[in-house]
């Protein structure tokens, strides 16, 4: 007795014999290894700014800082500006930076019980304004989206410039993680009377930190 | 679940006249139409996407089976299993006994319009699982136990106020004993009630917005975060998916998602994009054990091997929905299942048969905005003008409109008959109506005119105008294009000749001193 699997593909097969030419297999795999060139929208001007500006348009915000040294002092001032306990679930990752005393830090992931977490981003796209986290041991999942607040901290050079840009990055680390995020603001939800509300159920807040140096 | 769409003219009869339906759809569809229009104007190469979104689409279609197969081995590849469900039962079956073997007691979902399609939480609720909806508008509607009526905003429908008293019957014994009346208020509650949900549930179940076979992902795409968090918190994820959502590579996942948000929200790129892969690395602190994905069939290799093939580009944005005028005067619900809108009416009569939904594809004015906005560029009313073709020809039509299209047919293809008929009747109908410029009610046409006036035509025929404007041998032309098969056309004109003129004979007769008795009523009796 045939399979699901094997009902489904033969029927796929004779659905799409007809339209197939001979040795387009290899042309598949070709296709596979390296896709045909695809159309990517024109950006103009500094990346950075458009990062900045396209981010913002998402509701999240953005702050630079000259040195990783000084993020420390970034994080608490913002939580200060904002009313928010200067509490920080920091991902592993940036375990060696120096948290310093105003700060209270704990690392790993979290089950709901951190209202702030920052995180370290895989990289920034300026054509819409999202950071990329990868989920790791030094960066869990949970963190991008249990805290009510949501801090990450990306490197100038990390800003790339178009969303296949990610993709190289992404293949040139040989395995794809498990969980690949595109962030581009705050959780959001239309769904009461089209109305626009910020925090759903992810963070109320996405704050971008970027480091200039 | 169960369809409605057999009961579609009524259904939306009762809809037109809910004032407060007409007020959320306008609102929804201005909003909606808007913001689109704004946000691909700031994008000149939007239309050189759609093209290249159609390549892509049709790409993959044309070779499904081979990426079916890619995919499959790149989710095995990276530690998930693939399942295959020919059928809605199957899907649930293949879920259910997830469930069962994981011993799984609540459920966690994120959207999902597949699950919809399959009934998924009705059958996993009959299984004893405790199952929530949490996107905001599905959870709505799964307190008020309705259906979506629109696949991006499910609760375009529903009032404040009336989800207020959704949220107060339900949380009442939560411990929330207050009646809300402000969205903010509204989101918060729902944040807190479902965040144990997230975090107690055992299985996780989202859709998919596109798989990758290149890397065996999935890709989801939400403003809330709920399908991100139902992915990452449970110890198992389940994806449900359909067989056209495979897509070749990463950049072909991208190419698409430019067209995606834009067109169904209006927004450049939503706040989450999340891409999932297998299972939770040994390493990781979270993220699931257990990867699974559905592969739903339902009816699309049928699709696949027939006219309807272009339906499958379908990334499920919402935009033909959006910008259909029928859409926005009777809303979702009145088409009857799980797709309504454009697509909806190609997708029901495919999924459940012409007798079942056929009125759906009757409900299309031909105005065409639905295909001119439609990212992956797919005819939707060439394909909705297919259902009836068939429909005419199964003989499934209502009699009246078979009858009048037969009649209509004979003539339009005499332009020496039609157009002196036309002419005469446009000048009658012109000089009845000259005075209030409309008419309010006309005899035989009563379901026209019961819900609007018709305008009064000003006295000359289109074609006239036409071809006053251009001076193009227009007659010949017509002539030539008409290609219906001879037989039929001789079996066309032995009915009207043997049975239809005797008919009109006396119709016309009858019309006449219709139209003198109707133009004394105006006009006043003879002079003696």
């Amino acid at each position: 007795m045939s399979t699901a699997r094997e009902r489904i593909l033969v029927r796929v097969r004779d659905a799409v014999a007809g339209g197939r030419k001979d040795g387009s297999r290899a042309e598949l795999e070709q296709r596979m290894e390296q896709a045909p060139p695809l159309i990517r929208p024109k950006l103009h001007g500094d990346l950075i700014a458009r990062f900045r500006e396209k981010l913002m348009q998402g509701s999240g915000t953005f702050e630079q800082c000259d040195t990783p040294d000084e993020v420390p002092a970034v994080v608490f001032a913002y939580l200060q500006t904002n009313g928010v306990a200067a509490k920080i679930r920091v991902a592993p990752a940036l375990q060696d930076a120096a948290w310093g005393e105003e700060l209270e830090v704990s690392y790993g992931n979290t089950r709901g019980d951190h209202p702030v977490s920052v995180t370290p981003a895989f990289c920034a796209v300026a054509e819409t304004g999202s950071v990329v986290l990868l989920s790791s041991d030094k960066s869990p999942t949970s963190l991008n989206f249990l805290p009510d607040v949501h801090i990450v901290i990306v490197d100038k050079d990390q800003v790339v410039s178009h969303i296949e840009d990610v993709w190289v990055k992404l293949r040139a680390l040989g395995e794809i993680p498990r969980t690949v995020n595109f962030i581009t603001g705050p959780s959001k939800t239309a769904d009461v009377e089209q109305t626009l509300q910020i925090g759903a159920h992810g963070p109320r807040d996405l704050h971008v930190i970027l480091i200039a140096s | 679940m169960e369809s409605h769409s057999h009961d579609f003219k009524r259904a939306a009869a009762r809809a037109v006249v809910d004032e407060q339906l007409k007020g959320a759809l306008a609102k929804a569809q201005d909003g909606f139409v808007g913001k689109r229009a704004q946000v691909v104007e700031t994008l000149p190469e939007f239309e050189q996407l759609r093209e290249q979104g159609k390549t892509i689409g049709d790409h993959v279609l044309a070779n499904l089976d081979y990426y079916l197969e890619r995919y499959e081995a790149a989710v095995v590849k990276h530690g998930g299993q693939v399942h295959w469900a020919e059928t809605s039962e199957d899907a649930q079956n293949i879920v259910r006994d997830i469930c069962k073997r994981v011993d799984a007691k609540r459920v966690i979902k994120g959207k999902s319009m597949i699950s919809e399609e399959v009934a998924l939480n009705e059958a996993l609720e009959s299984s004893g699982l405790d199952v929530v909806e949490s996107d905001l508008g599905e959870y709505i509607l799964q307190l008020a136990k309705e259906p979506p009526s629109h696949i991006i905003a499910p609760a375009i429908h529903k009032t404040k106020a009336q989800i207020a008293e959704l949220f107060y019957n339900a949380h009442r014994k939560l411990g929330y004993d207050k009646k809300l009346d402000s969205v903010p208020d509204l989101v918060n509650e729902a944040r807190e009630v479902l965040r144990s949900r997230y975090l107690e549930a055992d299985v996780g179940i989202t859709g998919a917005n596109f798989l990758i076979a290149e890397t065996g992902s999935n890709i989801i795409v939400t403003n809330e975060g709920n399908g991100d968090l139902s992915c990452t918190l449970p110890r198992v994820h389940i994806v449900t998916a359909s067989i056209d959502k495979v897509v070749p590579t990463l950049d072909d996942a991208s190419a698409l998602l430019r067209l995606l948000a834009r067109s169904a929200t209006g927004q450049e790129f939503t706040s989450y994009t999340t891409l999932s892969t297998g299972p939770r690395r040994a390493a990781d602190p979270d993220g699931p054990e257990e990867y699974h994905v559905v592969l739903v069939d339902n009816g699309r290799t049928e699709m696949l091997a027939g006219e309807f093939r272009e339906m499958l580009r379908c990334i499920r944005c919402g935009a033909c929905m959006n910008h259909c005028p029928v859409y926005g005067a009777i809303g979702g619900h009145s088409y009857g299942w799980v797709y309504p809108g454009p697509m909806g009416s190609v997708l029901t009569p495919h999924f459940l048969g012409l007798k079942e939904a056929g009125d759906l594809a009757n409900a299309c004015t031909l105005n065409g905005r639905c295909a001119s906005v439609c990212p992956m560029k797919i005819p939707l009313p060439d394909l909705l003008r297919e259902h009836r073709r068939h429909q005419f020809e199964a003989k499934l039509a209502p009699r009246m409109a078979s009858f009048a299209l037969a009649y209509w047919g004979f003539l339009a293809k005499r332009p020496k008959l039609y157009q002196p008929l036309t002419a005469l009747g446009m000048r009658v109908m012109g000089m009845l109506g000259r005075r209030k410029g409309r008419f309010r009610s006309l005899p035989m046409v009563g379901s026209w005119t019961d819900t609007r006036d018709l305008p009064a035509p000003q006295g000359k025929t289109f074609y006239k105008v036409w071809r006053k404007q251009r001076t193009l041998p227009v007659e010949t032309k017509m002539g030539n294009k008409v290609d219906q098969g001879k037989g039929s056309e001789l079996r066309v004109f032995a009915f009207l000749t043997i049975v239809l003129a005797p008919i009109l004979a006396v119709v016309l007769v009858g019309g006449y001193g219709l139209l003198v008795w109707m133009f004394q009523l105006i006009a006043g009796p003879p002079t003696q």
